[in-house]
């Protein structure tokens, strides 16, 4: 079994950080070695941390307004067909065309905020490549403690730059310990 | 910086921020304590409270039956008051709920970072009281199964909902509110429920806790798309929460009757619904916080802050209140004055007067600090606020009804059995359901409370002893 272990193609190396500021700090060096596959592991968000590993900002912003735009669309033309075309209802002897907008905006606001929140919960898990219960870093058991009170810093072999000797001696000088080889789960 | 003055001791030092964990509470105590809640027995008092509750909601469970079955000739409404104690239940709760969206969008906008420790339990409060809101719409109609009709879809009658009604504004309110609550919630919840599996001992909670948590990591590569979500969600709450209670104020401030056809309506709503949740999160944050030992997590300076949330929108309400009857006397509207005056002083003025003193006398002993900070003064107006609130509603709703336009049709309304139980019993699937959360789901946000802590800040210096170089880049 262990034999079949090792046969298994390299997916990185794994090294844990006492504390925040010592993963911001790797964090830092990493990137400006030029490395690209690789990520920092924390418990909690880290304010600055996508700057410190050079991700920059999330373009979820940019998706999550088009979820908001088609809600919007969505409530004119919910409101509109029915209420100018199929049933023209009226009410107070008032038009029943679309320039009686001011009572249609309450649904369009509603249905605005309500698919941008759609887009934005389910974005994030979409950005996030989740649901994925099998990733090579489950397989190793300190990684349990990165929900609690760990930090951990690892960089994969997809990574051009990476080599297993190099990569473990340089995650060792910037501060890294227990540093590991963590295999591919399938 | 300007800060060079005489003394050698920096700013930071001198007036330092008063720690929102206390004790100095390590991260691994944080998910200990808080995720102990959910692995440990559960204690005798939760045992006997859920009973108690949960024969409430049983009860109420039958009263809805039996108006389901009967018809809605069980409650007490009739003409003029159409609209008593089902609408009145039906504000009261959606008002509590406001409190909890303000704690988890508004005071994240601001940068509140106190509000790490609430924000959980806050969130949940606001999902059960929006289902226990959501039922008396839903009964009222009498013929359940026609409840359908709200909804904009085709059918065989070809008839499609009036959507220039409030209450269909309403009913997307509502929904879109309830919808919104779910996702923003979950989204704070998926990285402790990630905690949660990585901490189970049995197999099974390990699997039920990894699918719920979508297999989070806390990679960075996560989290900044994390962040970005929770912070959208925060920005389009916003505007959401302040809207919802402002188009429930349109059903009563678009009609006619003397008491609801006035404009101050949608703001003195919306400041009302925060002050009788914030009144309802403090009933149910204070005993909680001492029976689970939260008092380092949950500190007084919490309590305080909620505090004074509850004495800012109090004194609103109370200037509603009286800026409402200034302009029924300055208006020179007949029908208006007589609304007011039979309102104060009329035979339901022991109803008026109650909601008077609830909401903003009681709450003014909030302006001491010392008060701010005893458990039962806070408890005492946190009462008055959860009463306060519901008799404010029914006295816009049912002493405005009761004598309209016509005194040949002014009548009393009285409530019946019915009427009572089913509001009791939903007060009982509250708090269950708020016990049922407590029990299975971590009630404090542990991920957001770590990162609120001192070491958490990537620049942290842990303190140097005195004579060394303090810490220059420490962030305020």
């Amino acid at each position: 079994m262990s034999s079949a272990m090792v046969t298994k193609p390299v997916f990185g190396l794994i090294a844990e950080f006492p504390s925040a500021k010592a993963l911001y700090d790797a964090a830092e060096k990493v990137r400006d070695k030029g490395y690209t596959f690789w990520d920092v592991h924390s418990p909690f968000p880290i304010h600055g941390m996508s700057k410190a590993t050079g991700q920059g900002r999330s373009s979820l912003g940019y998706i999550i307004f088009w979820g908001g735009f088609l809600g919007f669309t969505t409530a004119a033309l919910l409101e509109y067909i029915p209420s100018s075309f199929l049933f023209p209802l009226i009410v107070h002897g008032k038009p029943v065309n679309f320039f009686t907008v001011p009572p249609f905006f309450p649904i369009m606001f509603e249905l605005t905020i309500l698919f941008s929140a759609f887009t934005a919960f389910f974005g994030v898990f979409v950005m996030n490549r989740q649901p994925r219960f099998h990733h090579p870093l489950f397989d190793f058991e300190p990684f349990k403690r990165v929900t609690n009170d760990a930090f951990f810093l690892a960089i994969e072999a997809a990574d051009p730059k990476f080599s297993e000797t190099a990569t473990r001696e340089f995650l060792e000088e910037i501060g890294g310990q227990g540093v590991t080889v963590l295999y591919e789960n399938d | 910086m300007a800060e060079t003055d005489a003394s050698t001791v920096p700013f930071v030092e001198r007036m330092p921020r008063r720690p929102l964990v206390l004790n100095n509470r390590s991260m691994a105590w944080i998910s200990d304590r808080i995720a102990g809640i959910v692995e440990n027995k559960a204690p005798l008092w939760w045992w006997i409270t859920i009973c108690i509750t949960g024969s409430f909601a049983a009860f109420g469970t039958f009263c809805i039956l039996y108006l389901l079955f009967t018809g809605v000739g069980v409650w007490g409404n009739n003409i003029p008051v159409g609209w008593a104690w089902g609408i009145t239940n039906f504000v009261f709760w959606i008002g509590i709920g406001h409190a909890g969206t303000l704690i988890s969008a508004i005071l994240h906008l601001c940068r509140q970072k106190w509000r790490t420790s609430i924000n959980r339990s806050a969130e949940a409060m606001t999902l059960f009281a929006v289902m226990c809101a959501g039922i008396f719409p839903a009964i009222h109609v009498g013929r359940i199964w026609m409840i359908w009709f709200v909804a904009p879809v085709p059918n065989p009658n070809w008839i499609w909902p009036n959507f220039r009604s409030p209450l269909m504004w309403d009913v997307f309110a509502v929904s879109t509110y309830f919808t919104v609550s779910v996702l923003f919630w979950y989204l704070g919840l998926v990285p402790d429920l990630a905690t949660m599996r990585d901490r189970a001992k049995g197999k099974v909670s390990r699997i039920v806790y990894a699918i719920l948590s979508f297999g989070w990591r806390g990679g960075n590569r996560q989290w900044r798309h994390y962040e970005m979500a929770y912070l959208v969600l925060a920005g389009i709450s916003t505007p959401l929460v302040l809207s919802v209670h402002s188009t429930v104020s349109f059903d009563f401030a678009t009609s006619v009757l003397p008491g609801w056809h006035t404009t101050i309506f949608p703001p003195y709503f919306v400041a009302g619904a925060i002050y009788g949740g914030f009144a309802m999160v403090l009933t149910l944050l204070l005993p909680a916080r001492s029976l689970y030992k939260l008092q380092d997590v949950i500190t007084w300076d919490h309590i305080d802050v909620m505090c004074k949330l509850l004495l800012l929108t109090g004194s609103i309400v109370g200037y509603a209140y009286i800026m409402e009857f200034f302009v029924a006397f300055y208006g020179a509207n007949p029908f208006e004055r007589f609304a007011f005056l039979n309102r104060y002083f009329g035979p339901y003025w022991c109803f008026t007067w109650t909601m008077f003193y609830c909401n903003v006398i009681a709450p003014q002993l909030m302006w001491v600090r010392a008060f701010r900070r005893n458990w039962a003064i806070v408890y005492f107006c946190a009462m008055c606020a959860n009463a306060g609130m519901w008799f404010e509603r029914f006295v816009i709703f049912v002493i405005s009804l009761h004598r309209d336009f016509l005194p040949s049709a002014w009548r009393m309304y009285y409530p019946t059995w019915v009427d009572i139980f089913t509001f009791v019993g939903t007060l009982g699937i509250f708090f269950t359901l708020f016990l049922l959360f407590i029990r299975f789901l971590p009630m404090v946000a542990m991920s957001e409370v770590k990162s609120v802590l001192p070491a958490s800040d990537p620049h942290y210096h842990p303190p140097v002893p005195a004579g060394e170089e303090p810490a220059e880049e420490a962030r305020a």
